[in-house]
């Protein structure tokens, strides 16, 4: 294992201290429990909180800031957080108006911010739940734990984030991000498996030839293996799923979010997005707005991930309005 | 045979000793069908239940439950933390204010725990988690604690039937958890979740061969 650390156990603890220092205007890091609080965030709003295990960055914390999130909580690494870091910074956002949860579906997540909310309720606290579940490479959901919640979370942590800055109600901002949960779909792949500090050891192995398709964000495989393929097929094995899935139709109006595992290089990511933009163009349709980068991440995993995201009128305007945070800023 | 608040300690503390043991195989475990941290994770708890216990003000056995159910939940994370901890503060409760508990208690403590996993995971037996170690072992428990009335000879008969359970995860086919994500891949290995429980059924019959010759 090869990693820019000093000790594997205080990897989460040390990074938010890293954070903390580089992004002193946006945000304030509280520990024990961790969270990660919007700083001078205004309590006339509903508040936005978010978590999961660490490992995804930027996600969740470099999405707490202006127009985004209000808090988020780091777990350990691909360790969901726990109920203290949700309850504190439910608190901790809340301004009378309600509290929105985020939640990504995997059984950890869902189980620690079902008791966060459960406590929060019991201290008088209104919250709601959005639980995302975007991935098509989760195939018989029915006999699985669900879809997981993956790419979509991003965009919909932006657009929600966007409504509660501009006044919507708790039960408004809920119905959006359902909305924008229902709108999309996501689909990854893996070049390189990743190591968890702890662990010391990568999650899986792949020979030089081969990739791993349909992968989750936490290092575990996907749902199949194959041999190496060039750019333009990989695009098709992401995209085809996805589109055949919502389903996609001539005349869509999408957000084209293309996605870096971790250690993937942007000349590549830039290579996946034309091909992405070909397909789409083959189908009629129409990229509205579009995102390229490492936004969650599997650590020093090298991949990609495809989502899409069916946009209407409201959701353009809210991924339009200012935001303001460590990883993604525009309009101001 | 009655069970005092010292015998939970003595369980607790060697739960710790060997779950900070066995971190390696459970993570291992976990990292062919989940994603590495289950030894990692439930060290971290039992560690913090054991630094928190000198100083714990109720030391009565639901206190003591209570307490680690609590500590559980703020420190394991994951889908273990909430399981676990649930599973703790619902013997607890089902234990009281009763200063010892004997074995009819134990097994309503225990009944109790399961009932509090299976509600938190919405899961029942045969999905490839930790119910398929517990379940046939409550059952064995209480089977045979009828037929004999002796609640050490029923002990061992259950963590017998709680390893079988625990092995019986190998060709299951996951459809909770993580481990649910890899489909037939998620077949041929052992669930961790359940490796650990029956770690913990180990210790449960231990500490009670050491009450049953003290006594």
């Amino acid at each position: 294992m090869k990693k820019l650390i000093n000790a594997p156990e205080n990897v989460v603890k040390e990074a938010l201290a890293g954070m903390a220092i580089a992004h002193a205007d946006l945000i304030d890091v509280h520990y024990d429990p961790d969270y990660i609080a919007r700083k001078g965030a205004p309590h006339n709003k509903v508040g936005v909180i978010s978590g999961g295990g660490s490992g995804h960055e930027p996600m969740h914390g470099g999405f707490v800031g202006y127009g985004m999130l209000d808090a988020a909580c780091p777990g350990a690494v691909f360790t969901s957080p726990v109920p203290d870091q949700m309850l504190a910074a439910t608190k901790a956002v809340n301004g009378g108006k309600g509290v929105l949860h985020i939640v990504k579906n995997y059984t950890g997540d869902v189980m620690n911010f079902e008791m966060a909310a459960e406590l929060a309720a019991a201290e008088g606290i209104e919250v709601a739940s959005v639980v995302t579940n975007d991935d098509v490479a989760v195939e018989n959901s029915t006999w699985t734990a669900g879809r997981r919640g993956v790419g979509v979370t991003v965009l919909l942590e932006k657009i929600v984030g966007a409504a509660a800055e501009s006044g919507a109600d708790l039960a408004t901002c809920k119905a959006i991000a359902e909305r924008v949960n229902a709108s999309g779909r996501s689909m990854g792949m893996a070049l390189t498996p990743c190591t968890v500090p702890q662990a010391g050891k990568p999650g899986f192995e792949l020979a030089d030839d081969e990739m791993e398709v349909g992968i989750g964000i936490h290092g575990e495989p996907g749902r199949r293996r194959e041999k190496l393929a060039p750019a333009r097929d990989i695009a098709e094995m992401l995209a085809g799923p996805i589109l055949e899935d919502l389903p996609f139709k001539s005349g869509d109006a999408v957000l084209a979010f293309v996605n870096g595992m971790g250690g993937t290089p942007l000349i590549e990511l830039y290579v996946m997005y034309n091909e992405l933009a070909r397909i789409l163009k083959d189908r009629n349709i129409t990229i509205a707005r579009s995102l390229v980068g490492s936004y969650i991440t599997s650590l020093e995993m090298a991949g990609v991930s495809f989502t899409l995201l069916r946009l209407d009128d409201e959701m353009i305007k809210l991924w339009d309005a200012p935001v303001h945070t460590p990883a993604l800023r525009w309009g101001m | 045979m009655q069970i005092t608040a010292d015998h939970v300690i003595r369980f607790l503390q060697l739960v710790a000793e060997r779950v900070k043991e066995q971190r390696d195989y459970l993570t291992r475990l976990d990292a062919a069908i989940g994603d590495a941290d289950h030894g990692v994770n439930l060290d971290r708890g039992f560690s913090t239940v054991m630094s928190k216990l000198p100083s714990a003000t109720d030391r009565s056995i639901s206190g003591l439950l209570k307490l680690t159910g609590m500590t559980l939940i703020s420190t394991v994370g994951g889908a273990s933390g909430p399981l676990y901890g649930t599973a703790f503060l619902r013997a607890s409760t089902a234990v009281g204010d009763r200063a010892t508990i004997g074995a009819d208690e134990l097994i309503a403590a225990l009944t109790a725990a399961l009932e509090g996993i299976q509600t938190r995971g919405k899961a029942t037996r045969g999905e490839k988690t930790m119910i398929d170690a517990i379940a046939p072992a409550i059952d064995t428990l209480k089977e045979q604690y009828a037929a004999s009335g002796d609640l050490l000879a029923a002990m061992r008969a259950a963590v017998a039937a709680c390893e079988q359970g625990m092995i019986a995860t190998e060709p299951m086919l996951a459809t909770k958890g993580r481990a649910s994500y890899l489909g037939e891949r998620s077949i041929g290995h052992r669930d961790p979740g359940a490796a650990s429980a029956f770690l913990m059924a180990q210790v449960m019959l231990t500490v009670l061969e050491q009450v049953a010759q003290e006594g």
